[in-house]
């Protein structure tokens, strides 16, 4: 099971939310050998969605040249102070984690 | 004709090369600003909050053959008090007679609270990515409880006195088969290795820089590292025996450098290169 990430969100007097995401995750590229030479297998985040009153404010595609342990930040409009948004991320092997912030 | 054209171009290169090391001195300092830049950029999302989160995690959970939390743990200010604690250690502990960093301390309490064997303890002081310590996240989340924090560390004790004078000791031991102290890079005022500056540990500015900047997520390891672990890489640099984890010696050389930091504001966890 994967560590929550860590998730920020504050709109500002214009109404636009930033909102920045630190996950957990090992993000392996495939290319790097253990110490019997062996290739250590793949292992990244693939799919990054970010959703707000039922409605994805980011969806993202992403590949093993994300760093490990990823910080992502977006903005998006619309959302109020108090509203939630939530970040969902799933990986190569199937693994998923969902966390929820609440707008500052 | 030709050769007159041969001439004048290695002329030019040879001037272009005069230019270029009169330039060596400020580009040492615009590298420094760069990788200054380059930190700050990084600060913003610093993965040492995702080892803080599960450290606190750790704190409060009960675990262990007592199946008790950390929360009574005393870390200097009284049991359970942490906000400011690591700005306050290494110190001496009445209920061990001896004086203790932040990591003996958390070890010490997993014993006396958690009920493991001192060997559990400090099974696994560094972490790797497949092999994960608790160590490091429970440092992680104190000393990010003291961030912010003017660094004060005692020396009424007779035996804090000790510890410092003994960690002084380390700093200017001479010895291993490159014949190095921690004083051969950390005495002299701008040098580095490879591109990092050195801090020069002998004077206050230097230590406080140093020591009030780790822990820090090491970005090229992608870990959290500790002070005990930057202590025990730089025993492994100068070829020295390796510092025991939580060893008399490493609490010593501790106290010194902590000390020399007092009266600066305690910044980390941080990140880094």
């Amino acid at each position: 099971m994967a560590d929550p990430m860590r998730i920020r969100a504050a709109v500002d007097a214009g109404g636009v939310t930033e909102v920045k995401v630190l996950m957990s995750h090992e993000m392996e590229t495939g290319q790097r050998r253990d110490a019997a030479g062996a290739l250590v297998p793949a292992w990244f985040i693939q799919n990054v969605t970010a959703t707000h009153a039922g409605k994805t404010v980011l969806s993202a595609q992403w590949g093993p040249a994300i760093a490990k342990n990823p910080f992502l930040s977006f903005r998006f409009k619309g959302a109020q102070k108090g509203d939630k948004v939530q970040v969902t991320w799933v990986d190569n092997r199937g693994d998923k984690r969902t966390d929820e912030a609440t707008i500052a | 004709m030709r050769i007159r054209a041969w001439y004048a171009g290695a002329i030019a290169l040879a001037a272009g090369m005069v230019a270029a090391t009169a330039a060596v001195g400020q580009d040492a300092a615009s590298t420094a600003q760069e990788i200054e830049k380059y930190r700050q950029a990084l600060q913003d999302g610093n993965p040492a909050e995702l080892w803080e989160a599960r450290g606190e995690g750790l704190w409060k959970k009960p675990a262990g053959p007592k199946n008790a939390s950390l929360e009574k743990c005393d870390l200097g200010l009284g049991p359970g008090v942490v906000k400011g604690a690591y700005a306050q250690l290494p110190r001496y502990f009445a209920d061990v007679d001896r004086v203790m960093d932040l990591e003996t301390r958390l070890a010490h309490c997993r014993v006396t609270l958690h009920g493991l064997t001192p060997a559990q303890a400090t099974a696994r002081p560094f972490g790797s990515p497949d092999n994960r310590s608790d160590n490091d996240a429970l440092v992680a989340w104190v000393t990010s409880e003291s961030k912010g924090a003017t660094m004060n560390v005692p020396s009424a004790h007779a035996k804090e006195k000790e510890a410092f004078a003994l960690g002084e000791k380390i700093f200017y031991f001479r010895g291993g088969p490159y014949d190095f102290s921690c004083a051969t890079c950390h005495a002299a005022d701008n040098t580095r290795i490879r591109l990092q500056d050195l801090p020069n540990l002998t004077k206050q500015a230097g230590a406080q820089l140093a020591y009030t900047t780790w822990p820090a997520y090491r970005v090229s390891q992608g870990e959290l590292r500790t002070f005990q672990w930057r202590l025990n890489d730089c025993f492994r640099q100068q070829r020295f025996p390796e510092l025991g984890f939580a060893s008399d010696a490493s609490i010593a050389l501790t106290a010194f450098l902590a000390r020399n930091a007092n009266g600066a504001e305690f910044k980390a966890p941080t990140i880094k290169r």
